[in-house]
């Protein structure tokens, strides 16, 4: 799988030129102004994507076997629902416990699991979130309102070109014998990047 | 914004209750810069919808149990040719400045952003 994945410089598809191709004539002739595209398309970021982040999770709450063939190989899991990463994307699912609190950055860029995760948010591609999420991870947590206990360590997971993180959050408590749509409605984008938990089922049903 | 007035008028845009929706980035892209080229006045909505809308036909002669190409694949090409009709695009701009990106992304390190030098 990965001897035709180039390390060492950056591919785009077909597509993706035919695209960049566009938007540069377009800019260059004056229709355009980038800036401008990407304030609109940040107005769909959680439009874009298959987002089954969501469902892999619920799975591995109430599923032990599937749990396991996700936790040993990610993609091959997340395959079974028919999705697939982008050629040479290699998926690895962490796990949250009482213990250990994951959360994923890519220090060098934004590489992102779009195919599962949808559009990476602005944040993720912020500087500040970037450089402080390795030097101060509990400082930026406590930004997004999440504060753990003292002895849950935290991890942070840089990704790279080939391998790509999803955080699989703790199963909140209060959810026993929820079905597994259900269960996904509590995953939130968020708590599969480490930077949120599960929603509290209490909130959920409130919010219905 | 996008007026939803604009998008009612295309033919089977995937869509849910909060607006369309997207499978990747690049169609989020090419569906933004369709509308920032309407808004800049180089083509009217009804020209786009009928172009688009061409495009889409051509599925109804594809042979039995082929599978049509993405509604967004058809999107491009429509956009490609309206440009061309327009004479935005002409001769063979598009294709060099394909290479133009391919050869960049190629000579680009990972991690870096990809730029064009012209």
């Amino acid at each position: 799988m990965s001897h035709d994945h180039d390390h060492d410089h950056s591919e785009l598809s077909e597509i993706e030129l035919r695209v960049r191709a566009l938007e540069t004539l377009l800019t260059d002739k004056g229709y355009i102004d980038p800036p401008a595209l990407d304030e609109l398309i940040e107005t769909y970021e959680t439009r874009i994507g298959p987002k089954n982040g969501a469902r892999v999770v619920a799975r591995s709450w109430i599923d032990p076997e599937y749990r396991q063939r996700l936790m040993s190989d990610a993609t091959a899991a997340i395959a079974e629902f028919g999705f697939t990463g982008r050629q040479g994307e290699h998926m690895v699912a962490v796990e949250n416990t009482p213990d250990t609190h994951n959360m994923v950055v890519c220090t060098l860029c934004s590489c992102y699991p779009w195919t599962v995760l949808g559009l990476p948010p602005v944040w993720y591609k912020s500087a500040p979130y970037r450089s402080r999420t390795v030097r101060d991870p509990r400082g930026v947590l406590a930004e997004f309102g999440v504060t753990l206990p003292k002895e849950t360590q935290i991890k942070v997971w840089d990704s790279t070109a080939e391998v790509r993180y999803l955080v699989v959050p703790m199963r909140p408590a209060g959810t026993d014998g929820w079905s597994e749509d259900k269960l996904a409605e509590l995953v939130v984008r968020d708590s599969m990047i480490g930077t949120a938990l599960a929603l509290d089922p209490a909130k959920l049903e409130t919010a219905a | 914004m996008t007026s939803p007035d604009l998008l009612a008028a295309l033919p089977a845009i995937p869509k849910d209750d909060g607006g369309p929706v997207f499978a990747a980035p690049w169609e989020a892209r090419v569906f933004a810069m369709t509308i920032k080229a309407h808004e800049a006045g180089l083509f009217s909505w009804n020209e786009w919808a009928e172009t688009l809308g061409a495009e889409l036909h051509k599925d109804d002669d594809l042979p039995l149990g082929t599978a049509a190409p993405g509604y967004y694949d058809h999107w491009l090409a429509a956009f490609e040719k309206l440009l061309t009709a327009k004479g935005v695009a002409t001769g063979s701009v598009l294709s060099d400045l394909k290479s133009a990106w391919d050869n960049a992304a190629k000579s680009t390190p990972h991690g870096q952003p990809i730029v064009l030098e012209r």
